[in-house]
């Protein structure tokens, strides 16, 4: 019983659950939206007193928060109980695409090259990661949501805005990828 | 307790990330080449789902824990706003190998460096407020 939990999981049992989460956040009043929490986060620090747009009543967004430190208990909980410590299997063919990257191929769920203690310690390390979450940060709030709250609710909710936002995602993904990456790595 | 519910629901999301291999890098290149239905079928198979209940919530007025009717708000209609934040996400999607939940799962997971990078998806957020007026939206 534990192996199959500790196994990856199907695509569609994810998709499932992901969906099942989505309902019972409307069930429960709420709905699935999570880079709201980073403007939440702001607020809280008080950046209301410098810029408008935070000055909210953060309280109301405490569920989400609530959501958010329990995002956090998964991870480890999926370490430290359910993962059989396997290495992600991707495609042959992205392995020797990222090898030409020089990121080597799974050992884990992350490459050493990006996530290691040495690389964010190292100059160029620490940009990647720096960047990267600044990207993503600026960007969702500029679009007004992420994956949860675009690609997720947005779609099921049949939304215009939220494809036009979903193209977007992947006119700046494939741009990274193909693109900005190799001459980053 | 109120918040417990959403607790709960946040591990089962972390959960999912983790065990769905959302959360790695890895998996979001292999996205972004074509190379494996993997993502696809997730973010699939959720919308799916999700067009599916939300038509059964709307048809029949669904309501939610409280007795209240579950609405949906539609999204501003723009384009501008959409598709260059959007862009600016989807690079930095592509770079970090992470979307907002799965920062924070990882960080769970263990993965220190993931610290670095959630706490600049919050510097780009309060950077988007300072800037906000200037920007076509």
């Amino acid at each position: 019983m534990l192996a199959f939990f500790q196994q990856p999981w199907t695509w569609w049992v994810s998709g499932l659950l992901i969906s099942v989460i989505m309902f019972l956040l409307l069930f429960f009043g709420q709905s699935f939206g999570f880079s709201s929490n980073l403007r939440t986060l702001c607020a809280v620090s008080g950046a209301g007193k410098l810029v408008s747009f935070f000055d909210f009543n953060w309280r109301s967004q405490m569920w989400n928060i609530a959501f958010l430190i329990g995002s956090v208990i998964g991870g480890f909980v999926s370490h430290y109980y359910l993962s059989n410590g396997s290495a992600v299997k991707i495609s042959e063919s992205t392995v020797s695409d990222l090898a030409k990257l020089g990121i080597s191929a799974p050992k884990s769920i992350q490459p050493d090259e990006l996530f290691s203690i040495e690389s964010l310690f190292s100059l160029k390390g620490f940009i990647i990661l720096a960047l990267g979450g600044f990207l993503v940060g600026f960007g969702s709030r500029y679009a007004g949501g992420c994956t949860s709250g675009h690609a997720i609710s947005g779609l099921s909710n049949l939304q215009l805005p939220s494809l036009i936002t979903v193209i977007g995602f992947f006119i700046g993904g494939l741009l990274m990828t193909f693109v900005l990456l190799p001459l980053i790595l | 307790m109120k918040l417990l519910k959403f607790l709960a629901l946040g591990t089962l999301f972390g959960i999912v990330m983790a065990k769905s291999e959302a959360l790695s890098w890895y998996r979001i290149q292999e996205m972004f080449r074509f190379q494996a239905f993997h993502m696809y079928g997730i973010i699939g198979t959720a919308v799916t789902l999700g067009v599916l209940g939300v038509f059964i919530i709307k048809k029949y007025n669904l309501r939610d824990i409280n007795g209240n009717p579950i609405i949906f708000y539609p999204k501003e209609k723009s384009i501008w706003r959409y598709l260059i934040g959007g862009i600016i996400f989807g690079l930095g999607w592509a770079l970090s190998g992470a979307c907002p939940g799965p920062m924070v799962v990882n960080i769970g997971y263990g993965f220190v460096s993931m610290i670095v990078v959630f706490l600049f998806a919050i510097i780009g957020t309060f950077t988007y407020g300072l800037v906000m007026k200037k920007l076509p939206h």
